[in-house]
């Protein structure tokens, strides 16, 4: 170790420099949430001995079990109505010039780039009781009252897809970028209709890219707590409210790093799927 | 068949776009109670830059970006081009730390750093903020870089080493031209995400440096603010720029 640092001092700087910021600002913050899950609320300390499992048990209690499922059934959701958008929309942009393909694929990035608090608060404009979708429905006498549109568990979904749409379709699009017309011209000589080979060919080689957007799209889908607090009133909070309220309110930091593990072991899970429709395809596609 | 796709693409990229138009346009409303055309009027960009705490987030917000995006831009480069270049030990977990800080919900990445920012006593405050912004502005700097990294000649730095460089020198005078344009469009993206955050400032930042989405965030929680439809339309005026340099200095470069 010495001796490399005397022959290399610039390479041994560098090194140690990345490994310190990871270790110190990425391994180490982790493992204090690991540990703080399974410590002691503390009202001064925040959390203290001894180690036991209380915060898990509390994810169990009724009242948060409910907000759980809640978080996870409008995630799932959410990512549901971007697959359904973003599947045959990733399909059609696979199939504009390619061109035409640049400057659309800019597009998608934009709101990646924009605030998204700013295109949240925007949705309000349009769905308060007195905003732009009641006004217009009103006048085209499609309703007589205004509907109640905001502080729903609706108006959540709809913040959260128009927020994390662009990441359902960014995957899709470059599975069907790599989609082998051949491969399907190939099918269709072997006398599958077109369903057969949607469901048959299509559906097995772009699942990697649903695999990779679901991801991209549920758990955010569980932690944006903005989007509730703007758009959903007090009843429809997500996983993300709950941790926040835990760690700068209710000052409760066992239940609320067990609650982010509960999302990061999620998150695992997934990319564990991921990981593996992808071999199963390589090895079928060898 | 192609009329439907097109015309498919064509809705979606609306209901994409009308709430950021409405926005704008809003933005130049005189109405007060922000729902009805009240006429064209500048009165909430006047009323923005005469709110002094305003104007005092908003640079506070300006110069943590600025840093944030220049220290990532730093050790992401350096990080790119250790794991581009060197052979060490653990390699693997190193890329592994990478791929968590950029998979892990943004909440999860949040409450870990303020847990430590606690543990060690550190005053919640601009350092806080810069030291989580550079965490999560640093996998998207290293991925740029390394995909300009990946269809690099390795012969040119041996060259360069042959005939007598130092590491430090190679890199200087080899490396960082070729990796420049990543470094630049690193930089913007680093410094557009910092400026945009939300969530882990919620979480880092202390009461005596307020930074702009916090500002907001607190201001949108309560009903309608018009001056917010003029901030949101001067931020995404903001990101465009940002986002268009970035996509001529990576597009310039392959030329």
């Amino acid at each position: 170790m010495l001796q490399s640092i005397k022959q290399q001092p610039f390479r041994a700087a560098v090194l140690m420099l990345v490994w310190g910021w990871l270790l110190f600002l990425v391994l180490a913050p982790n493992m204090l949430v690991v540990g703080a899950s399974v410590m002691t609320r503390d009202p001064s300390t925040f959390i203290s001995l001894p180690l036991n499992l209380d915060a898990y048990r509390q994810l169990f209690n009724p009242l948060y079990l409910d907000v759980f499922l809640h978080s996870l059934y409008m995630a799932a959701m959410t990512t549901l109505v971007c697959l359904l958008i973003g599947y045959p929309f990733a399909w059609a942009l696979s199939h504009v010039g390619k061109r035409r393909q640049t400057l659309l694929i800019f597009l998608l990035i934009v709101p990646f780039w924009t605030n998204s608090l700013v295109r949240t608060y925007a949705l309000k404009l349009i769905l308060a009781t007195n905003g732009l979708l009641n006004s217009a429905l009103m006048s085209l006498g499609v309703i007589d009252e205004p509907a109640r549109l905001l502080y729903t568990e609706g108006a959540v979904i709809i913040g959260l897809v128009y927020l994390l749409l662009p990441f359902m379709i960014l995957p899709l699009y470059s599975v069907f970028e790599d989609l082998r017309q051949d491969v399907l011209l190939a099918s269709h000589d072997l006398g599958a209709g077109r369903l057969a080979t949607f469901k048959n060919v299509i559906v097995p080689l772009t699942l990697p890219g649903v695999l990779a957007g679901v991801m991209l799209v549920l758990l955010p889908a569980m932690g944006l707590f903005f989007v509730p607090d703007i758009l959903g009133g007090s009843r429809n909070l997500l996983v993300g409210n709950v941790i926040k309220n835990q760690f700068l309110d209710a000052r409760n930091w066992p239940f609320g790093a067990a609650a982010s593990i509960v999302l990061t072991l999620t998150m695992a899970l997934l990319i564990f799927a991921h990981r593996l429709s992808k071999r199963h395809l390589g090895e079928e596609g060898a | 068949m192609r009329w439907l796709s097109r015309s498919y693409l064509a809705l979606v990229y609306l209901l994409l776009y009308v709430p950021i138009l409405v926005l704008v346009v809003f933005s130049f409303n005189d109405s007060r109670t922000g729902y009805n055309w009240g006429g064209f009027s500048l009165r909430w960009y006047e009323s923005l830059f005469s709110n002094h705490a305003m104007v005092q987030a908003m640079w506070n917000s300006l110069w943590l970006a600025l840093t944030a995006a220049t220290v990532s831009t730093i050790i992401g480069a350096l990080t790119a081009l250790a794991l581009h270049r060197y052979r060490f030990r653990g390699k693997k977990v190193l890329n592994g730390m990478l791929f968590v800080v950029m998979m892990s919900p943004e909440i999860v990445l949040a409450i870990s750093l303020l847990g430590l920012f606690m543990l060690v006593g550190l005053k919640l405050g601009y350092v806080s903020l810069l030291l989580a912004h550079v965490t999560f502005c640093l996998p998207f700097v290293v991925i740029t870089v390394m995909a300009r990294l990946s269809g690099f000649d390795e012969r040119l730095p041996e060259a360069a080493r042959d005939l007598g460089a130092s590491e430090f020198t190679v890199t200087r005078t080899v490396l960082i031209p070729v990796i420049m344009p990543a470094l630049m469009a690193g930089w913007l993206l680093g410094f557009t995400l910092s400026m945009d955050d939300v969530v882990v400032s919620t979480f880092v930042s202390g009461p005596g440096y307020e930074i702009l989405p916090l500002r907001i965030y607190s201001m949108v929680r309560v009903g309608l603010k018009p001056e917010v439809n003029a901030l949101g339309s001067l931020l995404l005026v903001f990101s465009l720029v940002m986002l268009m340099l970035s996509q001529w200095i990576l597009s310039r470069s392959k030329q």
